[in-house]
Parts: C-alpha cells; sequence; structure tokens
C-alpha cells in the first residue's frame, strides 16, 4: 500500500521560501496572487496492506522523521 | 579532559573545531563516525560540528539526529556529558529534542556568512562563565537555515528559565531588527538545554579562533570549557 503524504507548515509559521514564489509570480506578471505556501510531498510504499496497521506505521513514519511538528502539520491519503 | 566530535557525512567543521579544541585542551580530539554505536567511555564534552549533514536532506540535521551514535549522544546529555553542537550541531541537537524549538531558512533566503556581535546573555552556564554577563562578542556565523522558531509559549519558557545564551546585537550590545542576521526569534544565536549542559549555538567559535584570523573571542569559548570540565 502507498502512502501520498503531505507536509505543511503550520498556519502562522513564517514561510520565506513560499513569499519568494509569490514575489517570482508577481515579476512574472502573474496578478491577484494572495500568498504562496511550499510544502513537501512523499510517497511511501509500504509492504503491509492491513489499512490498519498501514495507517499506525504512517503516523509514527511522519512523527519519528518526516514531520517536525513543532513547525508542520502532515495529511496522508493511502492508495493501492 | 577527553573531547569527541561526531562526524556526519556532509560536516565540513569538525577538522576545524578538533584543531581549536586541540590547541587549547592540548590532549588529542577523538573523532567519532556517526555510524559508530557509541561513544567513548571516558568522553567529558562532545562537539556536533557545522556542516551539511546528509546533504540538510529532508531538513537540517533531521537524518543526522537518528544515527546509531546520537543515540548515546542523547543518553549521555541526559546522564549529563556537555554537549555542543555548533551550527549544523545545533540544528541536529533539535531534531533529537535535546533543545526545543527549530531552525528553518533564514528570512532573507541568502546564505550568510560574516561576522557578528553576540550578547553573552547567561555567563553562569560551563560553556560560557568566564565571559562577563552581558559581554559583547565578536563570532563568525555561516549558515543558510539558522532562523530560530518555537512557539511563543516555548520562547516565553526559555526566557523565563535563563535559558537563552547568546543573542545577536550590535557593536553596543543592542538587541534590534538590523543586527538579527537570519530572522531568529528574539535574536536567539543561541539556547541551552534545563541542565544547562547542552549548547546549540548558529555562531562558530572555532572560527574566530587567533588573532590570524582575525579574534580570539571563539577561542575563549573554548578555553572557558577546559576550566570548566578539568
Amino acid at each position: 500500500m502507498k502512502a501520498r503524504i503531505r507536509v505543511t507548515l503550520k498556519p502562522g509559521v513564517l514561510d520565506p521560501q513560499g513569499k519568494a514564489i509569490q514575489n517570482a509570480l508577481g515579476s512574472l506578471g502573474f496578478t491577484g496572487v494572495n500568498d504562496v505556501r511550499q510544502g513537501k510531498y512523499i510517497e511511501v510504499d509500504l509492504a503491509e496492506a492491513d489499512e490498519a496497521r498501514v495507517r499506525e506505521q504512517v503516523e509514527r513514519i511522519c512523527k519519528e522523521l518526516l514531520v517536525n511538528t513543532v513547525i508542520e502539520n502532515y495529511a496522508y491519503e493511502l492508495v493501492g | 579532559m577527553h573531547a569527541c566530535v561526531v562526524v556526519f557525512p556532509g560536516s565540513n567543521c569538525d577538522r576545524d573545531v578538533k584543531v581549536a579544541l586541540e590547541a587549547v585542551i592540548r590532549r588529542p580530539v577523538r573523532m567519532v563516525w556517526h555510524a559508530d554505536p557509541s561513544l567513548p567511555a571516558d568522553c567529558d564534552l562532545i562537539v556536533l560540528p557545522g556542516g551539511f549533514a546528509y546533504g540538510d536532506y529532508l531538513r537540517c540535521g533531521a537524518m543526522a539526529a537518528h544515527t546509531p551514535v546520537m543515540r548515546d549522544v542523547v543518553a549521555r546529555a541526559k546522564r549529563g556529558t556537555p554537549v555542543l553542537g555548533i551550527c549544523n550541531g545545533f540544528q541536529v541537537l533539535t531534531e533529537t529534542g535535546l533543545l526545543p524549538g527549530t531552525l528553518m531558512r533564514n528570512a532573507s533566503l541568502r546564505f550568510v556568512c560574516r561576522d557578528v556581535f553576540l550578547k553573552v546573555e547567561r555567563s553562569d552556564t560551563l560553556f560560557t562563565n568566564r565571559y562577563a554577563k552581558h559581554e559583547v562578542i565578536q563570532i563568525p556565523i555561516a549558515h543558510g537555515d539558522g532562523n530560530y522558531f518555537a512557539d511563543e509559549d516555548t520562547l516565553d519558557e526559555l526566557e523565563g528559565d535563563g535559558r537563552v545564551v547568546f543573542r545577536y546585537v550590535d557593536a553596543t550590545g543592542n538587541v534590534n531588527a538590523a543586527a538579527n542576521p537570519n530572522g531568529a526569534q528574539r535574536n536567539i544565536a543561541g539556547i541551552c538545554d534545563k541542565s544547562r549542559r547542552v549548547l546549540g549555538m548558529m555562531p562558530h567559535p572555532e572560527r574566530l579562533f587567533e588573532p590570524l584570523l582575525g579574534g580570539g573571542d571563539g577561542r575563549r569559548l573554548f578555553e572557558i570549557l577546559l576550566v570548566s570540565l578539568q
């Protein structure tokens, strides 16, 4: 089973990279870009097929390595 | 005093800090590879050096924090062995949870490499007890991710406990936005843990180690450690 994990900065945490992208979009002529927030997308392919056990594993993977919960949130969906 | 420097793939200040330490403590400093399961038994000081461990993949320090030797570093720190994390070493310490908060991308998005002024906020730690209280010292920084961040409650707790050890200031010791090179919350450049035996700092004391390099304020930190730990 595959986990598609999205890691995003918590609301309120300054995102200088998002700001730089927003500025770049402005200089390319895209108007009306109110805000840009940059995050990470990570796919993890797991041998386990039981959904409950996969969820447990993905939660641990996120909390122990993929996500810094001081500044980041995460969400995921399971496929396959 | 026996000191160890942990070497990760991508560390690049490990030998600089070894040279600086050896000149002061006049004993060989042992280099410990990240994959080693443990540190030497008689290790009185652990240094996590600057660099780009694991190429800063995922987040700065995230991979390094989970290496075999770091399990022993965390265990030793909890038993009272002093740990000094410089730059990338500070990032690793936050990722292990030994120090709170995190180091984010510099607000300017630029890598900043220059001398900065620091105010020594705490001169009662084993790393700083021979600097004068609120002394302004000059130490270089060289980082792209030194923007210290923690939530307001954590920051207030750090301040309340007196665990902010260094703050970015101007030459006369004023804390202001102009003296903040990376956007760090409350101009924080270095913090310690509750035991005051684990210090993380973005500036590099080993880089202002002798007059030939432009000054000696960094050397004093190693001299203080020698006196503290002898």
